[in-house]
């Protein structure tokens, strides 16, 4: 499956190439559609009232003053959602809308439509709920070991994973073990929750949202609504980022439940705020590590003990663990393995996927524990990386033969080998290039610099034997005289450019310079979700199937039109010839009126569920790796952290588009470098405390250095193209590469991310 | 209440304008004009950035009555007919376009800077568009970008 069909190769645009996005015009002349852009005549605004307390049950909801706010037209709660009031990705524990009990602080209580925003508002004011408070729980520790109030009733560990493999106690020269933590990092994607639901006359819905994944919204959709799955009908509208955070439900049932109530279209749009209460985080975790190795530097084994905090809803906490537990001890040859990772319910904000979903967290705390095996050894840390490294025909710690390229070692070599930035101690200090930058805070007094490096290991596309597929539905057809693709999936073009790289593989396979992306809908079959790195695989493959089965209809028509063998027949850059005659017409000739549809699906190579006891099994279907180095000035007196640069190497398989490729790389180490030294939703007794862009900071251009990067295409011969996954991989080693550096400038431990100042200064 | 208010070099007007509006919200729910975006609506993300009589500001942070009588030019007040801006096709070709809400407010912030200092240094540039998040692109293909714009505008000056 890995070669690309030969004869059709030489049209422009195809795969390998960096044509532009075809909705790149229209972003930059602010003429592109977002789901906050949307209009609709008539439409009124939808509002969510959400719950002030972490925890408390509800003794009852006056909405009598809310009702009479002029310009309201509708207030609603539990009791006028007419289909099922729970939905969830993998298990339906979360209400539409809160009956009895609140469980974390932003539940969705009620909602409101009205004439304006404002409007809107002031409703929400006037609805008085009575809660009674409860005691919370909010620590992920505590809830897996069995402490706290009961928050579901199956009780408060959402998954358990053991992985065991080998003898975990086998004796090992050198020990080193410590705990770590990984704070809770929101997508902070910029385009907000948002959308429009417009009832139909058939009373059903149609639904304009951002998402990633349009079937797995319908069906929880219908089923809240109480609607048959095909009256609700999605379209994808513009989606401003997504990471993740658009995998669960935000506000469709909600707009949608205004509408069919209201019989008006209505608009819902989220403000930062209510973006930050409104989709799920990346799961904090406190992850306890001990390595034993051999005193030349040896993996004998990894023990571990991971507790991720899912708050209050399961998202897709059950998959998270799967993740940080099948690669909790990172890209590494380890005989003997011995982890257990925890996924809890806690009344902290639900928390679910986000890039990296699992590895992040344990890449952090396997890296970290590289680095202090490193000290106690007296060894550099890439030497001993490299003397651990996994590669082709390693096994995993759930027995999994990796059974493609995996050139950990060679990543490593890659970003070690790269010149190191130098300051000149003669030239001008511009102190933008020191910590505090303009803050002039320093002009080089009390800065230390310092470097450090990580790998990384992601599994790519959905694991444990879920039947992960794509559609594709491909019409060929003359368009003002020239052949013309127009190619429908359902799957969430977010910003990764699937657009762009659906266009390439059809130009690619059919020779068709025109290929025109159809709406993204509901109309054609499932294209799974916009997430594990999955759909230039899975979505791309299976363009990449209508078009073999495109062109082999255009060939059976020409060996009929002809009187030719169909073998003698070739398709290339839009014309048929035979080896004998030379060419035989323009495809355009050919097709004439015509058009030729196909639909194709395309499925990953199959996976195995994991023992629920020992964890073995062939879990994944594919495995990313990138490494990172960091230079880093700290200065020590304040505790600022400038990160100098970042060099990043990583393997793609193939670069279908290799501008986009640099993108997903530049921005996933730029999600990686918040982590490290400055994202945080921070949690007081499960309040959040910074939900803005005020006190939640993401980097900015002048927190981001220049990127030097290398990427290797060493093809996956399981995979179309020989393509690899490219979104996550490179924010998982960012993170720890960069606090690396900062222990290497200042020689402490640090063992939590992200290094806040004050773990720098001692004044924490 | 009224506001008269020239957008793109048109006149416009928008009735039953509640006083607690931002621009933004004028531009966007009023007057038909999304381009500048409402990624946080409190001044932290630029994504809403829009000259005010030829200065760059937040148009989320400016009331719509400030806007009375002034003149407004948006993202989509750039291009000229169908040729892009070069700003605008800088950011196409350079690949600093990823989901593109950041792009707009981006884009006339680059403008502005390109305009105002011919072919900035690499600090400047960062300094200048440091109001600007972009949650996709690590900021180096944007860097490409204005690095692109100001050097193709500067020779064209020349």
């Amino acid at each position: 499956m890995t070669t690309a069909s030969p004869d059709t190769a030489t049209v422009s645009g195809g795969v390998g190439s960096s044509p532009q996005r075809p909705d790149g015009a229209l972003k930059t002349r602010g003429e592109f559609a977002y789901s906050s852009d949307l209009w609709h005549e008539d439409m009124i605004w939808g509002a969510t009232l959400r719950s002030p307390h972490p925890y408390a049950s509800i003794r009852g909801i006056d909405l009598t003053e809310a009702l009479k706010v002029p310009g309201v037209y509708a207030v609603l709660t539990h009791e006028d959602v007419p289909g099922t009031n729970l939905y969830g990705l993998e298990h339906t524990d979360q209400p539409v809308l809160a009956e009895n009990v609140v469980r974390y602080q932003g539940e969705p209580v009620a909602v409101v439509g009205a004439d304006h925003p404002e409007t809107a508002r002031r409703a929400l004011a006037r609805i008085v709920v009575d809660y009674a408070e409860l005691d919370p729980l909010t620590d992920s520790v505590t809830a897996a070991e069995g402490g706290g109030p009961r928050l579901h009733p199956g009780g408060n560990v959402v998954r358990h994973v053991p992985i065991r493999r080998g003898d975990p106690d086998a004796p090992a020269e050198v020990v080193v073990s410590a705990e770590y933590q990984v704070g809770m990092q929101d997508q902070a994607f910029l385009g907000p929750e948002s959308g429009l639901a417009v009832p139909a006359e058939d009373g059903g819905i149609d639904l304009f949202v951002a998402t990633q994944w349009l079937h797995v919204d319908q069906r929880q959709v219908a089923h809240a609504l109480g609607l048959p799955i095909e009256k609700v009908r999605l379209t994808l509208a513009g989606v401003g980022g997504a990471f993740g955070g658009r995998e669960d439900l935000s506000m469709q049932v909600h707009a949608s439940l205004l509408a069919l109530h209201t019989g008006r279209p209505v608009k819902m749009v989220y403000n930062r705020e209510d973006s930050f209460f409104g989709h799920v985080h990346r799961h904090p975790a406190v992850l306890r590590y001990e390595h034993g190795a051999t005193r030349d530097g040896k993996l004998v084994y990894v023990k571990a003990k991971i507790y991720l905090d899912g708050g209050a809803y399961a998202s897709s906490t059950p998959a998270v663990v799967a993740n940080a537990a099948t690669l909790g001890v990172g890209p590494y040859d380890v005989p003997n393995v011995a982890i257990d990772c925890w996924g809890v319910y806690t009344n902290n904000p639900p928390c679910g996927a986000m890039r990296g979903f699992g590895a992040v967290q344990a890449g952090f705390a396997y890296e970290s524990q590289m680095d202090r095996l490193a000290t106690e050894l007296g060894m550099d840390p890439v030497e001993l990386r490299m003397r651990n490294a996994m590669a082709q025909g390693s096994v995993m710690p759930t027995g999994q033969l990796v059974d493609a390229p995996a050139p950990v070692a060679e990543l490593l070599r890659l970003v070690q080998e790269k010149p190191v930035p130098t300051t000149d101690p003669d030239s001008l200090v511009d102190i933008r290039q020191l910590p505090g930058g303009v803050s002039n805070t320093t002009h080089g007094e009390g800065v230390v610099r310092g470097i450090g490096y990580a790998v990384g290991i992601k599994n790519i596309c959905f694991s444990e034997g879920f039947d992960d597929y794509s559609t594709a539905r491909l019409r060929l057809s003359v368009v003002g005289g020239e052949p013309t693709v127009l190619v429908h999936t359902a799957a969430a073009e977010v910003g990764q450019g699937l657009v762009t790289v659906q266009q390439q593989i059809v130009r690619t396979e059919l020779g068709v310079r025109q290929v025109t992306i159809n709406p993204v809908d509901t109309t054609v079959g499932n294209g799974g979700s916009s997430s594990a790195s999955r759909q230039t695989y899975v979505t791309g493959g299976a363009v990449r199937a209508a078009c073999l089965a495109i062109r082999s209809r255009v060939i059976a028509l020409a060996a009929e039109r002809f009187g030719l063998p169909r073998k003698d027949i070739a398709l290339q850059d839009g014309k048929l010839s035979s080896a004998s005659t030379g060419v035989l017409a323009e495809l355009a000739e050919l097709l004439g009126g015509e058009a030729i549809e196909e639909t194709a699906e395309f499925r990953h190579r199959t996976t195995e569920p994991i023992d629920p006891v020992t964890g073995q099994g062939n879990a994944h279907v594919q495995y990313g790796f990138a490494a990172h180095r960091a230079v880093v000035d700290v200065d020590t007196e304040l505790g600022l952290v400038r990160v100098v640069e970042l060099a990043c190497a990583q393997d793609v398989g193939r670069a279908m588009n290799p501008q986009a490729v640099l993108g997903q790389i530049h921005g996933g180490s730029a999600q990686g470098l918040g982590l490290a030294v400055m994202e945080e939703i921070r949690i007081e007794g499960g309040r959040i405390r910074n939900p803005s862009f005020t006190d939640y900071l993401i980097p900015t251009i002048l927190d981001m250095p220049p990127m030097r990067t290398d990427v290797l295409e060493l093809a996956d011969p399981h995979a179309p193209y020989g393509l690899r996954g490219v979104g996550e991989p490179p924010t998982i080693s960012s993170t720890p590469a960069i606090v690396a550096a900062i222990r290497a400038a200042t020689g402490l431990a640090l063992t939590r991310a992200p290094v806040r100042p004050e773990h720098l200064t001692g004044t924490a | 209440m009224r506001l008269n208010v020239t957008v793109n070099d048109e006149p416009r007007v928008a009735d039953d304008v509640w006083e607690g509006e931002s621009l933004l919200y004028v531009l966007r729910e009023r007057l038909g004009l999304p381009g500048a975006k409402n990624a946080c609506e409190q001044g932290e993300c630029g994504s809403c950035t829009v000259y005010l009589d030829g200065t760059p500001v937040c148009a989320c942070l400016v009331a719509a009555g400030q806007a009375e009588g002034r003149a407004v030019r948006t993202v989509e007040g750039l291009a000229e007919g169908a040729r892009l801006d070069p700003v605008q096709q800088a950011f196409l070709e350079t690949g600093a376009v990823q989901c593109g809400f950041c792009t707009p407010g981006l884009i006339v912030a680059t403008h502005e800077l390109v305009h105002r200092t011919g072919v900035p240094s690499d600090p400047e540039i960062r300094e200048a568009l440091a109001g600007n998040l972009c949650r996709c692109t690590g900021y180096e293909k944007i860097m490409d970008a204005v690095r692109l714009a100001a050097t193709r505008i500067a020779e064209a000056k020349a």
